[in-house]
């Protein structure tokens, strides 16, 4: 019997598929402490996706957080290796704030890092472990990608103003072309600014023929580097199984102050939000400190629960019922038979009212649930 | 299959009948009866009636691709949704009331009273005045008059409840209206079919200006 198969939940299943993956491209496991002193996320809130962390005095009176993250960990620890990279892949706990409940929550997170010399290769290599991570979890996913310079690019090319881009962001990420009219009318921004702006919601869908569709709108080298750098990535999964799941999506823009450069969420058909997330960001390893670029995604492990499908149809396969004085060596014989025969047995008295088997089994004799 | 979640009420009444002249009918809908869910399977489309305020959580959760929420509800809750269309009707504001003569003169807390805490939380945080909020369920303009707080922020459509309280709008935080929502999975996995109805949808908007 395959253990794997029998017994463990989609999400631990998914643990062991996906750091075999990262381990066969040599990301090597990275295990870290829980726990993180909180100066490193005060200095650092920017990357946070909160600001409300975990707090409590360490037995030297020092200040320590539970990790709200595990991308910042990672850099504060690793080593430049001039031209080299440093490829790490994990299994963490961390402690955030759902949006929703407005409580902490655990989150299990999967992930991989790149920091180092960072250049197409690995850009290619962390976007195919996005979508083979994906592809690993179920047959229907859809990676969408983007890149932040595009954005950046054209507001700089259209010379947008600082507090214009604040809400023309917020408009494209929301796909709300509705509210991009005034903002644009607001800050004075030429017809072309604003008919480029309005295009860019909407264009979403396969990743080549959208990167076509967006290459007439394009100004300025920034905004023109970006689109050849996910063009070339797109020729690179050309005629790959992947291909038609990886779609450009111009509204991947709420990151903006963490990624700088290729940016990705990953969507399992039946979860209503995203179960990966990833990108290059640059900023922070430069900003502790370090000459190197990242790149890397983590895959929101918690989510799985939702996966249509894992529900089981019992709890166990045989229920097995003894009599109050039965021969405990005789209990033990049968359960070790039943087990031999690859079936999941609960010995029982009594018929558990909560307890979905699929057989009944008496110790002196057999009946169907 | 596309699940439409639709405000309960005269709005979401509105909304259908801009459904059904786009091509999305239902007309089991409109009977009186005690159903929940309502399907056309040749149009592919499934409607549900949910309190107003709930209509982004559906949506937000995946329960329905499509919904329609007032921006109000939006601002407050900031779900993590795609806003593709402004319906242009459900129009109202988001205001700042208290007596006519009121003046804030700067020196001490201003007491709001209002349901919509982050709207206000950050409407006053962008003009940089320190407020102390007082969170209410309804009954919004009883709060000034006695003296619970000194202004309220709340949906302001005539003004009639207001004036004939002796209370009047101070200053305009946010115009509102109805708009169309849809979950970010489910765009990514039916664009086609969710921008075909967003293009019919928007189609019956323009006509109806």
């Amino acid at each position: 019997m395959n253990i794997a198969q029998a017994y463990l939940k989609p999400e631990e299943k998914a643990v062991f598929l996906l750091r075999s993956l990262y381990r066969s491209f040599g990301y090597l496991p990275y295990k870290m402490s829980k726990f993180e002193e909180y100066d490193l996320y005060m200095r650092h809130k920017e990357f946070l996706k909160s600001d409300r962390i975990i707090t409590f005095n360490d037995a030297d009176g020092k200040l320590m957080a539970l990790k709200p993250d595990v991308t910042l960990s990672i850099v504060k620890n690793g080593e430049n290796q001039p031209g080299g990279k440093q490829k790490v892949c994990y299994n963490e706990n961390v402690y955030r704030v759902s949006p929703s409940t407005h409580q902490f929550r655990e989150i299990l997170q999967t992930g991989l890092e790149c920091i180092g010399d960072v250049d197409l290769y690995d850009l290619y290599e962390v976007l195919e472990l996005a979508v083979k991570s994906l592809a690993m979890l179920s047959e229907d996913f859809i990676l969408s990608v983007s890149h932040v310079g595009i954005l950046t690019g054209l507001f700089e090319a259209w010379q947008v103003p600082g507090k214009a881009q604040t809400g023309l962001v917020r408009c494209i990420s929301e796909k709300n072309i509705h509210e991009m009219g005034p903002i644009c009318d607001e800050f004075g921004l030429s017809d072309r600014a604003r008919e480029g702006m309005m295009l860019l919601p909407a264009l979403d869908g396969e990743l080549l023929p959208t990167l076509k569709a967006l290459e007439d709108h394009l100004e300025g080298e920034t905004a023109k580097a970006a689109w050849d750098e996910l063009y070339a990535l797109a020729n690179l999964f050309r005629g790959s199984e992947y291909e038609n799941k990886i779609r450009l999506n111009l509204s991947l823009v709420d990151d903006m102050k963490y990624y700088n450069g290729l940016v990705f969420k990953g969507y399992l058909a039946g979860i209503w939000e995203s179960v990966l997330s990833g990108g290059r960001y640059d900023t922070l390893p430069q900003r502790m400190g370090r000459k190197a670029g990242a790149v890397g995604f983590a895959v929101y492990m918690d989510l799985l629960e939702n996966l249509p499908g894992r529900e089981r149809e019992s709890d166990v396969d045989v229920l097995l019922l003894y009599p109050e004085g039965a021969d405990t060596a005789v209990v033990a014989g049968k359960v070790r038979e039943l087990q031999a025969a690859g079936k999941t047995v609960s010995a029982q008295k009594t018929i558990p009212e909560k307890l979905r088997y699929k057989t009944l089994c008496r110790l002196e004799g057999e009946e169907k649930a | 299959m596309i699940n439409v979640a639709l405000p309960k009420g005269r709005l979401g009444e509105k909304v259908y009948k801009l459904f059904a002249a786009a091509g999305y009918e239902c007309p089991e809908i409109l009977e009186n009866n005690r159903k929940l869910i309502f399907e056309n399977t040749e149009k592919g489309v499934r409607y549900f009636w949910v309190k107003p305020s709930d209509v982004s959580i559906y949506v937000e959760r995946g329960a329905a691709d499509i919904g329609v929420a007032g921006k109000d509800i939006l601002l407050e809750y900031q779900p993590e949704v795609y806003e593709m269309l402004d319906w242009g009707f459900g129009k109202c504001r988001m205001a700042v009331a208290g007596y006519k003569d009121f003046y804030d003169d700067g020196t001490r807390t201003l007491r709001v009273a209002t349901k919509f805490t982050n709207i206000t939380k950050n409407y006053y945080a962008s003009k940089g005045r320190e407020i102390d909020i007082i969170k209410l369920n309804g009954s919004i303009e009883l709060a000034p008059i006695l003296s619970l707080s000194d202004v309220i922020v709340d949906i302001v459509e005539t003004g009639t409840t207001l004036k004939e309280n002796n209370l009047d709008v101070l200053e305009t935080v946010v115009p509102i209206s109805a708009r169309l929502i849809v979950n970010k999975a489910s765009y990514t996995f039916k664009t086609a079919a969710i921008s075909e109805i967003v293009r019919q949808i928007k189609e019956q908007v323009t006509q109806n200006d």
